[in-house]
């Protein structure tokens, strides 16, 4: 297993030298030079190659028959009954995948007292809702959740499975594949079975910077991550049910070296970032905490999520659960309104794929008018409080008031 | 107790562009730097160190950190940031690990030292996967909570630790060994000291490869990795669109009408 140049297709034109993230290709004699101490064996240069100069070769085969796994599994996450958004999304794109197989679309749900959110997976358009109740399991707990996954699994033999790529669904699906010893892509933002029936994962990496293609060709399941409003959630099945299985829970493993103690809910505000549709941000160019009223205050109106630059955040003016970009989180809103941000690449990573970006920034050569769709080079002081008073006047009377 | 931290060497942030003409990755220099969370879970690590030597209890930090050669420079790095000692573990074998396999062989390093208490960040920065540190976890066998924002308490048996999730804070109590991932909220990492660039100048990095830890060939690299990349493309650069000036009324009344348009308001 190595990586080779042929020298007859190489030409010299460094496009792959371009393409290495470790900088261990040189061209040499109009032949490219690779550093088998700085490569890491990525693929990125034979892609890059025009010439289909670099092969990267592997010997390996399928351990068992990979014929035995069948359908496509959504992991149905939930927190006290309620159905994580992401999980809708799933069901679309699972839906999808298993209509282009010629196979069956599953939900699976962990969890204790779970008639309501049964009852509300079976009503999409899914074929199985498998249910499994303890009450072990009615917090989440890495563990726990962990082990019984990868046994339903192991009993079940999906060929694909998906969850959201939220903080419960990073937690631990990595340890289901490693337990598996099967491959799980993050993060996914593109899912297509490709001509060889494999499911394609696309993914992109270096805070974005690029896309990579990802196939788990040896193993079963196919395992992957799917960020969240990436993929339209699915619209609700009006007639049939789909079969509620309820699979017996085995308390063998339910052993866990965790315990629950609380939960303390983030009141006041929506800081569900990544769920949100709308996102207003703030920068250093709000002036300190106060500036984040004007912020608030239009959220409200627009029913928005409230999101900071890391400026912000270390300044102190509002707490890091809100920081979006590379070192916070990163969200696809359908609209993001930048205040007072200058656009650094740290913060843009985390924002960029937004459907539409709305700046307001006074400095007219601020890197986040490169990427805005409409940006507004002006005063946030004089702009936001406007503007917030311009929505609240012409929506109208109150709602309360308003007889339907 | 001996702690152990899992480092990532990765591309400087600004070092990785897009050349927009050929669509290919640009690089100035190699610059490189420590996985920016890695610097959080290395923090922490000291931290607790410190807070145990309060309660009377020795312990050590050990940076570990799986890469090519050059990843010599991180582990030196933490090193002057105050971690005692920094394990490589490079081998050609090792090339092309995915997910599975890195954590693999941190975990066959780790199960070597046998540590109390493991740290590693929430994500690199290049692979974005997070996924690497749940699954030393589970290769091991040992306790393990991701997303941790605050220590609340810790001793030798157990640990009290808050998680950061989407809708709030989770508190959860783990026995020891655990392995813990952690958010940039929980500290705010130290400078390097003039003690520490000298100690770091001065340190042995010991090096371990495919058979100190014994991995077998088909268990790591590009021939273990379940996953297989076969294409990597650059996505077109996002385009700015219009930008309008104007006095602050216009601003205003275009603004609101582009939020009318976006059926918004
Ligand atoms: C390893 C690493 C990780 C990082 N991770 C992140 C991250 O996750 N998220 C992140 O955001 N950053 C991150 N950063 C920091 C990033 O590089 C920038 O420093 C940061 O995003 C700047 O925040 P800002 O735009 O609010 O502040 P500034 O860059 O100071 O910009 C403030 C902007 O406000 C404008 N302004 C000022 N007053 C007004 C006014 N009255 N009206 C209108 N506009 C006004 C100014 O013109 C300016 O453009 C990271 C950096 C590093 C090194
Ligand atoms: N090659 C590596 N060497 C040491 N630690 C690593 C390596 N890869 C990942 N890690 C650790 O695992 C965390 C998550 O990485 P990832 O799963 O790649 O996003 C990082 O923050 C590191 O603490």
């Amino acid at each position: 297993m190595s990586i080779f140049v042929d020298p007859t297709k190489c030409n010299g034109c460094t496009l792959c030298v371009k393409s290495c993230a470790t900088g261990a290709i040189e061209v040499k004699d109009k032949l490219a030079v690779i550093d088998l101490e700085k490569c890491t064996l990525c693929g990125a240069c034979v892609s890059a190659c025009r010439f289909k100069a670099i092969t990267i070769e592997i010997e390996k085969q399928a351990a068992e028959d990979l014929d035995k796994y069948k359908g496509v599994w959504v992991f149905g996450e939930q927190r006290d009954g309620k159905v994580a958004p992401v999980v809708f999304e799933l069901i679309n794109i699972g839906g999808q995948l298993a209509k282009d197989r010629g196979t069956e679309l599953s939900v699976v749900i962990l969890g204790d007292q779970l008639a309501d959110a049964v009852k509300e997976l079976a009503s999409y358009p899914v074929d199985k809702v498998y249910v499994y109740e303890a009450a072990e399991l009615a917090v989440y707990d890495s563990e726990r959740y962990c082990r019984v996954l990868t046994d339903v699994m192991r009993d079940y033999k999906p060929e694909i499975v998906l969850a959201g790529a939220t903080t419960t669904g990073r937690s631990f699906m990595s340890g289901v594949a490693i337990q598996l010893y099967t491959g799980l892509t993050a993060d996914c933002t593109g899912l297509e079975i490709g001509e060889d029936g494999l499911l394609h994962q696309t993914r992109p990496a270096y805070g974005g910077n690029i896309m990579a293609t990802i196939l788990c060709p040896y193993t079963r399941p196919q395992m992957a991550t799917v960020r969240h409003k990436v993929f339209p959630t699915s619209a609700k099945r009006c007639e049939g049910a789909a079969e509620v299985i309820k699979l017996a829970p085995k308390p063998t493993l339910f052993s866990s070296r965790s315990k629950f103690i609380e939960f303390v809910e983030t009141l006041g505000e929506k800081v569900n970032l990544v769920d949100a549709d709308i996102i207003i941000s703030g920068g250093r160019g709000l002036g300190g905490p106060e500036g984040f009223e004007m912020i608030r205050e239009l959220a409200a109106e627009l029913g928005a999520a409230v999101g900071a630059s890391r400026a912000a955040v270390d300044a102190g003016w509002i707490p890091y659960a809100h920081q979006v970009g590379q070192t916070g989180k990163t969200v696809c809103p359908k609209l993001y309104i930048a205040c007072g941000i200058s656009g650094a690449v740290q913060h843009q990573v985390g924002m960029k794929s937004a459907d539409v970006i709305i700046a307001i920034n006074k400095d007219p050569e601020a890197p986040i008018f490169d990427i805005a769709t409409h940006g507004f080079v002006g005063d946030l002081f004089e702009v936001l409080p406007a503007l917030t008073k311009k929505i609240k006047a012409l929506r109208g009377a109150p709602a309360d008031t308003c007889i339907v | 107790m001996k702690i152990c931290c899992c480092i990532k060497q990765v591309p400087g942030t600004t070092e990785v562009k897009i050349n927009p003409e050929t669509n290919t990755l640009v690089r100035e220099g190699v610059e490189t730097q420590i996985n920016p969370f890695d610097l959080y879970a290395l923090e922490e690590a000291i931290r607790t160190k410190e807070k145990m030597a309060e309660a009377g209890e020795e312990s050590t930090v050990t940076v570990i950190s799986m890469g090519p050669p050059q990843a010599e420079d991180a582990l030196r790095e933490a090193i002057s940031l105050g971690a005692d000692e920094a394990i490589l573990l490079s081998d050609r074998a090792f090339a092309g690990s995915d997910t599975w396999c890195t954590s693999y062989v941190l975990a066959m390093a780790i199960k070597k030292i046998e540590p109390d208490l493991v740290f590693c960040g929430m994500q690199a920065i290049d692979g974005d996967t997070g996924q690497v540190g749940p699954g030393i976890a589970v290769h091991l066998d040992m306790a393990q909570t991701a997303y941790i924002a605050e220590i609340r308490s810790i001793d030798t048996r157990k640990m009290v630790a808050k998680r950061l999730i989407e809708e709030g804070y989770e508190t959860v109590e783990l026995k020891l060994p655990a392995l813990c991932t952690v958010v940039k909220e929980i500290n705010e990492p130290r400078t390097a000291s003039l003690r520490g660039k000298m100690a770091a100048k001065k340190a042995q990095i010991t090096k371990w490869g495919a058979e100190e830890l014994q991995t077998p060939e088909d268990k790591v690299g590009l021939l273990g990795s379940p996953t297989q990349v076969v294409k990597i493309m650059t996505p077109p650069c996002r385009e700015g669109g219009e930008k309008i000036t104007g006095e602050a009324p216009e601003l205003v009344d275009k603004l609101y009408d582009t939020l009318k348009c976006l059926e918004v308001v």
